[in-house]
């Protein structure tokens, strides 16, 4: 089967997608917690691990980022998101997120869409004494998530950033993701799945107000006054800004408009 | 290459590919379910019309299995809207059940997806499988690519019959998280598909990508009598390279349960046995297949006792339901799973689906599912211990966590 038939120009779209790329590859880079050292073990591993060593993808990444450079101009646009911030902790999982009970609402559905974000991470456990959305309202005064490592794990479920995004989110500030989230946050455009390089959930309190600034990578929390780097959006960008992975098909030609 | 890398080449029509590449792959199969078919139908009429048609509509498997068995409108209606949709659509594999009050009067419904993906013979070597849940990575064992991605991702799937991913690099030293997982070994090779299935199952537990098992004469021998589709394994060469190594003595590994709230919260079972547990439940695409059956089968017929909590056997497909009724248990002189299932005192076999799993009962569980995040199985404090059916059929009979070994020796 051709890919021509059902593709408008395949190549124009994956040599479009190399030119506006930065030097963070699409995929989040996350941490997992399974063999997370500093966890506390509770009998002897029984397993032995060697590392392999590999060396060329360093390199290839390197050759990308010359090619890159050369071509980008920014295109990080100058978004920038500002509002309280809400915090979470390490794997907050998608069925905290949005518990199974609410998939039958269909986001496609303007007034399910809307139903959706008012039971955003109702799955919280009673701990979190403050509730991400009050009683009878759609959205959320919070509208920068901050968390810990994988967040969003679990489920493939879609309606995960969908509730987020209905709910009024901008961005996560997660010290890592789990990767069918981080992809559905992109293909959506609904939130920005933003990675900081510090422990940042345990710097940051619910209710601080905060900003992003995407083209600089940083987030500012200005109750705290201190700020933190964040990695680049990098290749996940230009997808979430042009509205998910159809709008952005549809600029990029890969797919009649 | 290694296999996932080969079966990128492939898929992708390229001769070579690296970590670090983004391709365009072919999509062998691309299933839904009816959780996520409303979901993915819906974004897919919106961004392409209302006229649009599927890129083949033999390549897409809709299967109903989340919420099957219940009185909800919603979920109900969500079936309703899948089947107008495969109709319209001339979708060649649409598992449908129209009569609830008797799963065995439809004869097109199979159950839950990834178990009846492998028994329908749609899970081939060397493929590339996608589909709307995180489990979809089960489908490995059969030596595939195949993960879970979301609704937008599927939609996109229907109209181009593509997926773009990436081919995973080196990300993280740490953790399997966006990262494929080889299964190779002589114990993985004295494994049933089943039991591969398992193993495959769990990958995304890790935040694992994918996982792959070699394919050999077991796969050959299960594929036989489950389709006719001709198909091509691949396996990784000699010089292939990889992230890290991990080398596992079988011989040394002991029950494991993982505690609540986290799938990766291991402990030894023999350690737990303090944990009064307030139920037990035996089923999803996890634990409740048909070989799962006979190993919670041994061990109620090893102890010869009735079980102190109410047990809930939840059959994956109608055909692990026809199994635990018509196979005999080795070792119980002809004896199947259900009658001693019954003797032991065992809640009746359930309609198969994916149950409990995703929601349904509180307090302690120990539970042979995939997941036991907070809330996952209905409350929020509800603390879930996963299992392997041996240890939850141990526990049944205590009331207690229980290391199987105390009735198997």
């Amino acid at each position: 089967m051709a890919a021509a038939a059902s593709l408008a120009n395949p190549t124009t779209f994956s040599s479009s997608l190399s030119r506006s790329r930065h030097h963070q590859p699409f995929a989040s880079l996350a941490t997992s917690n399974v063999f997370n050292a500093t966890k506390q073990r509770s009998f002897k591993p029984l397993i032995s691990q060697s590392i392999v060593s590999s060396t060329s993808p360093v390199t290839r990444r390197t050759s990308v980022v010359a090619a890159a450079t050369a071509n980008s101009s920014s295109s990080a646009s100058s978004t920038s998101f500002h509002g309280l911030c809400y915090v979470v902790g390490d794997n907050i999982d998608t069925d905290q997120i949005i518990p199974a009970e609410y998939l039958t609402l269909v986001p496609s559905k303007p007034e399910e869409y809307k139903k959706l974000g008012s039971y955003a991470l109702i799955g919280l456990p009673a701990s979190y004494e403050t509730r991400f959305v009050e009683p009878e309202e759609f959205q959320s005064k919070y509208k920068i998530i901050i968390a810990g490592d994988n967040f969003g794990c679990g489920s493939s479920r879609e309606h995960a950033p969908v509730a987020l995004g209905a709910a009024g989110v901008t961005a996560v500030v997660a010290e890592s993701y789990a990767r069918i989230f981080f992809r559905n946050s992109v293909a959506t455009g609904e939130v920005y799945p933003l990675e900081s390089e510090a422990r940042v959930c345990e710097e940051c309190k619910t209710g601080d107000v905060v900003t992003i600034e995407l083209e600089q990578s940083l987030l500012i929390n200005h109750t705290s006054g201190k700020e933190y780097k964040l990695k680049p959006i990098g290749d996940a960008g230009p997808v979430i800004e042009a509205g998910g992975i159809f709008a952005y098909a549809r600029k990029a030609g890969m797919i009649p408009a | 290459m290694t296999m996932t890398e080969k079966i990128f080449s492939r898929a992708s029509e390229k001769s070579q590919v690296n970590p670090g590449d983004n391709v365009w792959i072919n999509v062998d199969v691309l299933m839904t379910h009816d959780a996520c078919g409303p979901g993915c139908i819906g974004v897919f009429k919106k961004e392409f019309g209302d006229d649009a048609k599927v890129w083949d509509r033999e390549k897409i498997v809709i299967i109903a299995d989340h919420y099957i068995f219940t009185s909800d409108e919603r979920a109900n209606r969500n079936l309703n809207f899948v089947r107008d949709f495969c109709i319209e659509q001339g979708i060649k594999y649409f598992y449908d059940i129209t009569d609830r009050s008797d799963f065995k009067a439809n004869p097109d419904y199979k159950g839950v997806c990834h178990v009846a993906l492998a028994q329908e013979g749609h899970c081939r070597p060397g493929e590339v499988m996608i589909g709307t849940d995180s489990h979809t990575c089960t489908a490995g064992a059969f030596g595939q690519f195949a993960t879970g991605v979301g609704n937008t991702d599927a939609a996109f799937g229907f109209e181009t019959g593509k997926v773009l991913l990436k081919i995973i690099g080196e990300i993280s030293v740490s953790g399997a998280t966006y990262k494929a997982m080889e299964f190779v070994g002589s114990t993985i090779e004295s494994l049933t598909m089943e039991e591969r299935m398992t193993l495959c199952n769990m990958v995304v537990e890790a935040g694992g990508k994918n996982s792959v098992i070699p394919a050999d004469a077991t796969t050959f021998k299960y594929l036989e009598d489950r389709t006719s589709v001709p198909y091509e394994p691949v396996y990784s060469d000699d010089q292939a390279r990889f992230v890290a190594e991990y080398r596992i003595d079988a011989s040394k590994l002991e029950p494991v349960v993982a505690k609540p709230h986290s799938p990766d919260n291991r402990a030894l079972a023999r350690e737990c046995k303090d944990v009064k547990t307030d139920r037990v439940y035996i089923g999803s695409c996890t634990g409740g297949k048909t070989e799962d059956f006979l190993a919670a089968a041994k061990v109620f017929l090893a102890s010869g006792e009735k079980v102190k909590v109410p047990t809930f056997l939840v059959p994956a497909t109608q055909k692990v339901w026809m199994d635990l009724y018509t196979l005999p248990v080795p070792g119980s002189g002809g004896k199947t799973c259900s009658q001693i299932f019954e003797a032991a005192g065992c809640d009746t076999p359930t309609s198969p689906s994916c149950g409990a799993c995703l929601g349904g009962p509180r307090d302690v569980c120990v539970s042979t599912t995939n997941r036991n995040f907070p809330g996952r199985m209905g409350h929020t404090e509800g603390q879930i211990y996963l299992a392997s059916p041996y240890t939850a059929a141990a526990s049944a009979l205590t009331g207690f966590v229980t290391d199987p070994r105390e009735f198997l020796r």
